[in-house]
């Protein structure tokens, strides 16, 4: 009998988040026979968001609406998820390291008395055993995990494993589930927005951070610029944070966020170990500081000594040319 | 109020990591209480200054864990318990260690538990929500605040970057994220009385459990260090020259242009 695994998809202002298309592609390399089911909850028709689900590499989807999961809750998710686990007795669960992930998975598995293996960078394979890579020590070193028994329980960080090509000729059934969600100790009144529009920090392709050498709120203006130009986010050190010149939502590091994009370009920012264990296993790191000492050059593939408001400027005008 | 804390000692941050046979090599290393923990003993002595009530931290380690349960003491936490594993227990995962903390909550009546959002070392993140669960009450992780008022309880949590304000009540588990508060540091009067305030020490033995019950769901098959990256390339020449020649380098070196 081959493998059913569960992959858990976030939706946000009714899109499936990124990182939720990986969940798929990394329920595939943990059994590429598995018979993968979505499962989306929302306060919302869940249809058109099934079906991309699918279009991503799901072969079915159960999606639950209801009034009480219009924002997420642990124990409303929490309720949904475990009677769709109890109907359909999956091997497994996937699901993205994200806020929700993180507050959610070690519920579910405390629930199951299962193991949980969160914050997955990378998964081999051993025979026909998954082996699981994830962080640890702040990025210092990396550890190999795997399961005692045969189920299997993970949460992915976003922008490790690629997702699938989207293939729209895929085809699936999208089954609406009717589950009261009830009796919830915990309600959220407001949700305060403060992460800035656009493109999400935690999964995106670019980002552009700044740090102290910043100097001001009006210093980020040509760093948003630039981040514009890339198709990229803008992130900052705490030391950006603390001084006020942006809002914590940017914050990247120990505390904040952990972010892997492809490319990651520190203006100003020293390198301090807590901005580091945020963004150093970016795929390509670029420093520009004027201080040629600042420890963000001995993680930086490439660096630049010299004043962020004279490089930044050139950087754009030379970024269009070749995007042109 | 009855307040628990859950601590947990970690590396100094500082700390370089060195791995021996795929295990992180911990001689001579120094550790520290996990620094959003730290955020849970200030929170906790916080509500008890405010509600009375009295606070408990517990951890679960080694002999030499007193050191940090006597920090959070000297901080003004009232009493401390010590969960030492070092004889039963050789790898424990986050299902072992939130069995143990059920088993040592039972028929404690905690009104409010307080734990760090994530330890700095593996950071799972999962003792904190595992153990709620366990235990039938709920929890609110990465909270930035918290007030209480009689049975009610109001949140902010940390949601990537966004604010959630959320209504719930005791008995309640919440983890901290940072931002939440200041954490003091230890005064001098203050580590005086620490010595003299009651430190308890149990095994899993007297918590009525087997090294069965908490058997490890996970297992680690080895640890290792991050392959040394090659020296970065610092730029040379004119600016316009080093951005034009970094340019280049992303797009047709790097392909990430």
């Amino acid at each position: 009998m081959s493998d059913k695994l569960l992959v858990i998809g976030e939706v946000r202002d009714n899109d499936i988040r990124n990182v939720s298309f990986e969940a798929i592609a990394a329920a595939k390399q943990i059994s590429a026979d598995a018979e993968i089911v979505g499962v989306l909850l929302s306060d919302n028709d869940l249809t058109s968001a099934g079906e991309e689900f699918i279009a991503h590499g799901a072969d079915s989807v159960i999606t639950v609406t209801h009034e009480n999961l219009k924002e997420y809750t642990s124990e409303g998710y929490g309720q949904a998820i475990l009677e769709i686990i109890d109907e359909l007795s999956p091997n497994g669960i996937v699901m993205g390291h994200t806020s929700i992930g993180k507050d959610l998975t070690p519920k579910i598995a405390s629930r199951l008395s299962a193991g949980l293996i969160s914050d997955v960078v990378d998964i081999e394979k051993d025979g026909d055993d998954a082996v699981y890579i994830r962080p640890i020590y702040s990025g210092k070193a990396f550890e190999k995990k795997a399961f005692e028994d045969d189920f299997t329980f993970v949460t992915i960080r976003p922008n490790n494993i690629p997702a699938l090509e989207k293939d729209t000729s895929r085809s699936g059934d999208v089954t609406a589930k009717d589950v009261d969600i009830k009796d919830l100790r915990t309600i959220v009144k407001e949700v305060v927005r403060k992460a800035s529009e656009g493109v999400d920090l935690s999964e995106a392709n670019v980002i552009v951070a700044g740090g102290r050498g910043v100097k001001s709120a009006d210093g980020f203006k040509p760093l948003y610029e630039l981040a514009e130009v890339l198709g990229g986010a803008v992130g900052a050190s705490r030391g950006a944070c603390d001084a006020d010149y942006c809002d914590y939502a940017l914050q990247i590091g120990q505390t904040g966020k952990v972010v892997t994009p492809d490319l990651y370009i520190a203006v100003g920012i020293s390198g301090a170990i807590q901005h580091l264990a945020g963004m150093s296993n970016s795929k390509v790191i670029v420093a520009i500081n004027k201080d040629p000492e600042s420890n963000i050059f001995n993680v930086a593939d490439y660096g630049i000594v010299g004043d962020l408001f004279e490089v930044i400027p050139l950087l754009i005008e030379e970024i269009k040319k070749v995007k042109a | 109020m009855n307040i628990y804390v859950l601590l947990k000692k970690t590396f100094d941050t500082e700390e370089k990591i060195t791995v021996q046979g795929g295990r992180i090599e911990d001689d001579g290393a120094e550790f520290i209480i996990n620094p959003y923990d730290e955020y849970a003993i200030e929170e906790a002595i916080v509500q008890r200054d405010a509600h009375d009530g009295e606070i408990t931290v517990v951890t679960i380690g080694d002999e030499d864990s007193e050191k940090q349960l006597r920090t959070a003491l000297a901080m003004g936490a009232d009493k401390a318990v010590l969960i030492n594993t070092e004889e039963d227990l050789e790898d424990g995962d986050q299902f072992t260690t939130a069995k143990i903390l059920e088993a040592y909550f039972e028929g404690k009546d905690a009104d409010l538990i307080l734990a760090g959002n994530v330890a700095i070392d593996e950071a799972s993140g999962q003792v904190g929500p595992r153990l709620a669960e366990l235990l039938g009450i709920p929890y609110v992780t990465t909270i930035t605040s918290l007030s209480i008022d009689g049975a009610a309880v109001s949140i902010e949590k940390d949601v990537e970057g966004d604010v959630e304000v959320i209504e719930t009540s005791l008995p309640l588990l919440v983890t901290c994220q940072q931002g939440l508060n200041d954490p003091r540091y230890p005064s001098l009067p203050g580590i005086m009385k620490a010595k003299k305030k009651p430190l308890e020490e149990l095994e899993i033995d007297d918590l009525d459990l087997d090294e069965d019950d908490v058997e490890a769901k996970t297992k680690t098959i080895d640890i290792y260090l991050p392959p040394e990256k090659e020296a970065g390339k610092v730029l040379e020449g004119e600016i316009a020259d080093q951005v034009k020649e970094l340019v280049s380098l992303l797009k047709n070196d790097k392909k990430v242009l």
